[in-house]
């Protein structure tokens, strides 16, 4: 007992040396992997790899107040569906909505602006309080936009959702790009996702990310040396959004609907169950979180109430034995 | 005497209340520019209350601040540390899990180039050689004294004109309490104007230019550290005479 424990702990300590020796590497490997990936797998492999992308946007979005700031949004389901509702309300061609096009260029930025502002508003009024306040005053809100898309039926298409929503495409006068495609859908969600993960790497290694952690250690000591705390807080609440938005845009993209489920609490308690088991405060646990539990599901061999008790009981475990997540156990904390 | 002596800091009959408990009882302290001013007290007696009171922490129920001639009563923290204020808190608060490199940019969010930062710390190594050694290292796990340096090192980083400081020499081994008084006096002939709160009168009053005598929320002395040094009641009541 004592001795396997003892090479449990080698093993682990031989990984992360290796890891941490070897992380270019594994980044370029899995970049590789990443791009054949739709050549080599089957259909419902390739959309099993489409969902974990969607998710781990969602999650990394999260990590950034969770993990780094330290503001556990209880609520950020409201900007994943939001998202999905609203490029789903320009570009969708049911009768509910605008039909108005499917163009990237066009619905991206309006979904960018939509999510923003939401954030805005959310953020003036959530960032003034902390703790259980923080918690409730999130879910509160996103809790109202999910009612509002059950109910205000005859703008959101109540419980059905808003369906007929094109995949995108991407053009300037002639030149056109359609994602209409399964697979070269995939290369798009892999382009945000990318794109995603080195944005926010350039953010929590820059200053702001640095004074976000220095937020997360101990709000009060920032304000001593000087730091308007609230406006790094905000502006993080308003990056983090806008990436929640966008993903549940592509959620939208890719399902060709947008439904009330991607703004239910549950939605925002996955986001958090993949942040906390897969590493908060990294980029990488969040993918690894987005990753096991998009996948997990897939091969018991039945989802069940149950499998989702087994889900929170690993969520316990997680906070109470690895703080760190998956991701902590394998990476050397300096 | 001398004519060009300018002031810096200056507080004019300061109350403050924490509550309806009245800490400060109309305080009166100049500091002047490129001096070194300790305040003295035993504890309670309302030092660490007098720099936050300077600093916007607690707002004074009456009486005014001034810096360089500008009422800066009633300014938040950033609005202070902009204009060139910045202080050591009491017990160092340093940022335990982050290394000592991340401490010190912790300090210089004022500038946003690299460059400029790297410049400033630079000069804190210049000041500091033993954290220039330890810039990878996390804050939590060195000693005290070193804690100290640390926390000095990130007042520094927003290039202040003046550095407020609480209890440098709390907790700190007598060799260590001499190095950093010797570090105080080097930042000081940089040209930082210092007001320096202490329990370690004797220490103190070695390095100082002027001194003042906090007493339950009263200034009851307020002299030049020189004639401090030969004041009768000081001598016994902080200089451990008998
Ligand atoms: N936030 C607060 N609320 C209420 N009372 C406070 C608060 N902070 C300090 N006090 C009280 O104000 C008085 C002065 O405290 P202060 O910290 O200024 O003393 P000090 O001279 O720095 O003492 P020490 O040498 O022990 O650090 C004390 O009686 C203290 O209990
Ligand atoms: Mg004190």
């Amino acid at each position: 007992m004592g001795t396997e424990r003892t090479k449990i702990i080698t093993h682990i300590a031989t990984a992360r040396s290796w890891l941490a020796a070897n992380s270019r590497w594994v980044l370029i490997l899995t970049l590789i992997l990443a791009l054949i990936f739709p050549f080599s797998v089957k259909t419902y492999i390739l959309s099993l790899g489409i969902e974990v992308l969607i998710f781990a946007i969602f999650a990394m979005s999260l990590d950034l107040l969770l993990g780094y700031t330290g503001l556990p949004s209880l609520g950020h389901a409201a900007f994943f569906g939001l998202g999905a509702y609203i490029l789903a309300y320009v570009s969708s061609n049911s009768e509910l909505a605008l039909g108005l096009t499917d163009n990237l260029l066009i619905t991206l930025p309006i979904v960018i602006l939509g999510t923003a502002l939401s954030a805005v508003i959310l953020g003036f009024l959530a960032l003034r309080t902390s703790g259980v306040f923080f918690l409730m005053i999130t879910l509160a809100f996103a809790q109202m936009l999910f009612s509002i898309a059950i109910r205000w039926s005859s703008v959101t298409g109540g419980s059905d959702g808003m369906t007929g929503v094109p995949r995108p495409t991407l053009g300037i006068g002639t030149w056109h790009l359609s994602f209409t495609d399964r697979a070269d859908f995939y290369y798009l969600v892999l382009a945000f996702f990318c794109i995603t993960w080195f944005l926010l790497r350039y953010i929590v290694r820059s200053p702001f990310g640095l004074a976000l952690r220095g937020i997360h250690a101990n709000e009060q000591r920032m304000r001593g040396l000087g730091y308007n705390t609230f406006r790094y807080k905000f502006t993080a609440f308003i990056v983090s959004g806008v990436i929640a938005g966008i993903a549940g845009m592509l959620l939208s993209q890719y399902f060709w609907h947008a439904v009330p489920h991607n703004l239910f609490w549950n939605m925002s308690g996955q986001a958090l169950i993949m942040v906390v088991v897969g590493g908060p405060g990294t980029l990488t646990g969040p993918v690894i979180g987005a990753t096991l539990m998009r996948l997990l599901p897939n091969f018991a061999s039945t989802y069940t109430e149950l499998s989702e008790t087994l889900m929170g009981l690993v969520l316990i475990l997680f906070v109470l034995l690895a703080p760190g997540g998956i991701f902590g156990i394998f990476h050397k904390k300096r | 005497m001398q004519a060009d002596v300018r002031q810096m800091l200056k507080l004019c009959h300061v109350d403050t209340h924490y509550g309806p408990i009245q800490i400060l009882r109309d305080v009166n302290i100049d500091i002047n520019m490129g001096e070194i001013t300790c305040l003295l007290g035993g504890n309670a007696s309302g030092k660490s209350t007098t720099l936050r009171t300077i600093m916007g922490m607690v707002k004074p129920t009456s009486g005014t601040i001034e810096f360089d001639g500008e009422r800066i009563d009633g300014l938040s923290i950033q609005q202070l540390v902009k204009r060139g204020i910045s202080m050591v808190p009491e017990n160092r608060r340093i940022f335990g899990r982050m290394t000592v490199r991340e401490n010190l940019e912790m300090g210089s969010f004022l500038r946003s180039d690299r460059s400029g930062i790297r410049e400033d710390m630079d000069r804190v190594f210049g000041l500091f050689p033993r954290l220039k050694e330890r810039v990878g290292q996390l804050g939590g796990t060195m000693s005290g004294g070193e804690q100290q340096m640390l926390a000095m090192a990130r007042a520094l980083m927003s290039r202040p004109s003046l550095l407020l400081m609480d209890e440098p020499s709390m907790g700190l081994s007598p060799l260590f309490v001499q190095q950093t008084f010797d570090i105080i006096q080097e930042i000081s002939r940089q040209g930082t104007t210092i007001f320096v709160v202490e329990q370690n009168a004797n220490m103190a009053l070695s390095i100082a230019d002027r001194g003042y005598v906090l007493q339950t929320g009263e200034i009851v002395l307020d002299d030049t550290a020189a004639n401090l040094r030969e004041n009768k009641m000081m001598r016994q009541a902080y200089l451990g005479e008998t």
